[in-house]
């Protein structure tokens, strides 16, 4: 179960890192309980497994039309497959690394896994959902944790 | 007598990052007339074998990568030229693991994500070390 100050760090590092990487902020909405284990996912993915202090998952997903447009704004201009795939995994690599912050150095983190299917399996039944909008695209953050 | 300026040697910048899109960013950003950048490796491993290939003076260094991760490669890098410069680029935000890298030989610290004049800032105070 996590507490409402630990889903805020995730919610501040979603927001830091549209502000900052793509210099646009996006806008979160409420964060919600997804108890069936079955949170959803566009089509990428990347995951990021826990372990230490917590265990489970956090996965950053979206749609390719957001990531591309974000990989633009990064002044990248290679709209690749592998570069979208390299983008969604190092999504959910910095904002997961920047929860260390507040959950400490025993929060590890793995390499980002990529997944370019709508369905990522979740390894326990609850997981906070944090939707994300930016600019008129949708894509959220999933959190799994024990 | 009129002074001439001073000019400072070049030097060699090697980019270490698990994701191209960083390693390409780095590459992009950096506007230090004086750094050029003569190789990208995508993980510990391939870093210390082009380490010692290209000999370069100045390293940014992932931490969280597959085969090697950084710490270990910043041990590995340090091991081989102790006067090389190490500015560890990573998302891992606690300030235990910024005290480790330098405690292991990095120079300097900058958490992703980063602009553009955040990176030219830290690898302009690593360059005032050289």
């Amino acid at each position: 179960m996590l507490k409402e100050a630990e889903i805020r760090t995730f919610i501040d590092g979603t927001t830091n890192y549209f502000e900052i990487a793509a210099q646009q902020a996006a806008t979160v909405g409420s964060p919600y309980l997804v108890t069936d284990g079955n949170p959803g996912a566009y089509e990428y993915t990347g995951v990021i497994s826990i372990s230490g202090a917590r265990s489970g998952i956090v996965y950053f997903t979206a749609p390719r039309g957001m990531l591309t447009v974000l990989l633009m704004r990064m002044q990248e201009t290679d709209t690749s497959d592998e570069n979208i795939k390299d983008l969604v995994g190092e999504v959910a690599n910095t904002i997961s690394g920047n929860a260390r912050r507040d959950f400490g150095k025993n929060f590890h983190i793995s390499v980002p896994v990529v997944h370019d299917t709508e369905k990522v399996a979740a390894p326990h039944s609850r997981s906070y959902v944090i939707p994300i909008n930016w600019r008129t695209h949708s894509a959220k953050l999933v959190v799994c944790l024990e | 007598m009129p002074m001439e300026a001073e000019s400072k040697p070049s030097l060699k910048l090697m980019i270490v990052d698990d994701s191209n899109i960083i390693r390409r960013r780095i590459e992009r950003s950096q506007q230090i007339d004086r750094l050029e950048v003569v190789g990208a490796a995508s993980n510990g491993r391939e870093a210390v074998e082009l380490f010692r290939r290209t000999q370069p003076d100045v390293v940014t260094m992932d931490l969280t990568m597959p085969e090697m991760d950084g710490v270990e490669c910043v041990q590995k890098l340090v091991a081989i030229n102790p006067g090389v410069l190490i500015l560890v680029v990573s998302a891992l935000a606690d300030k235990a693991t910024a005290v480790d890298a330098i405690e292991k030989g990095a120079n300097g610290f900058l958490c992703k994500p980063f602009t553009d004049r955040q990176l030219n800032d830290a690898l302009e105070e690593l360059l005032s070390e050289a």
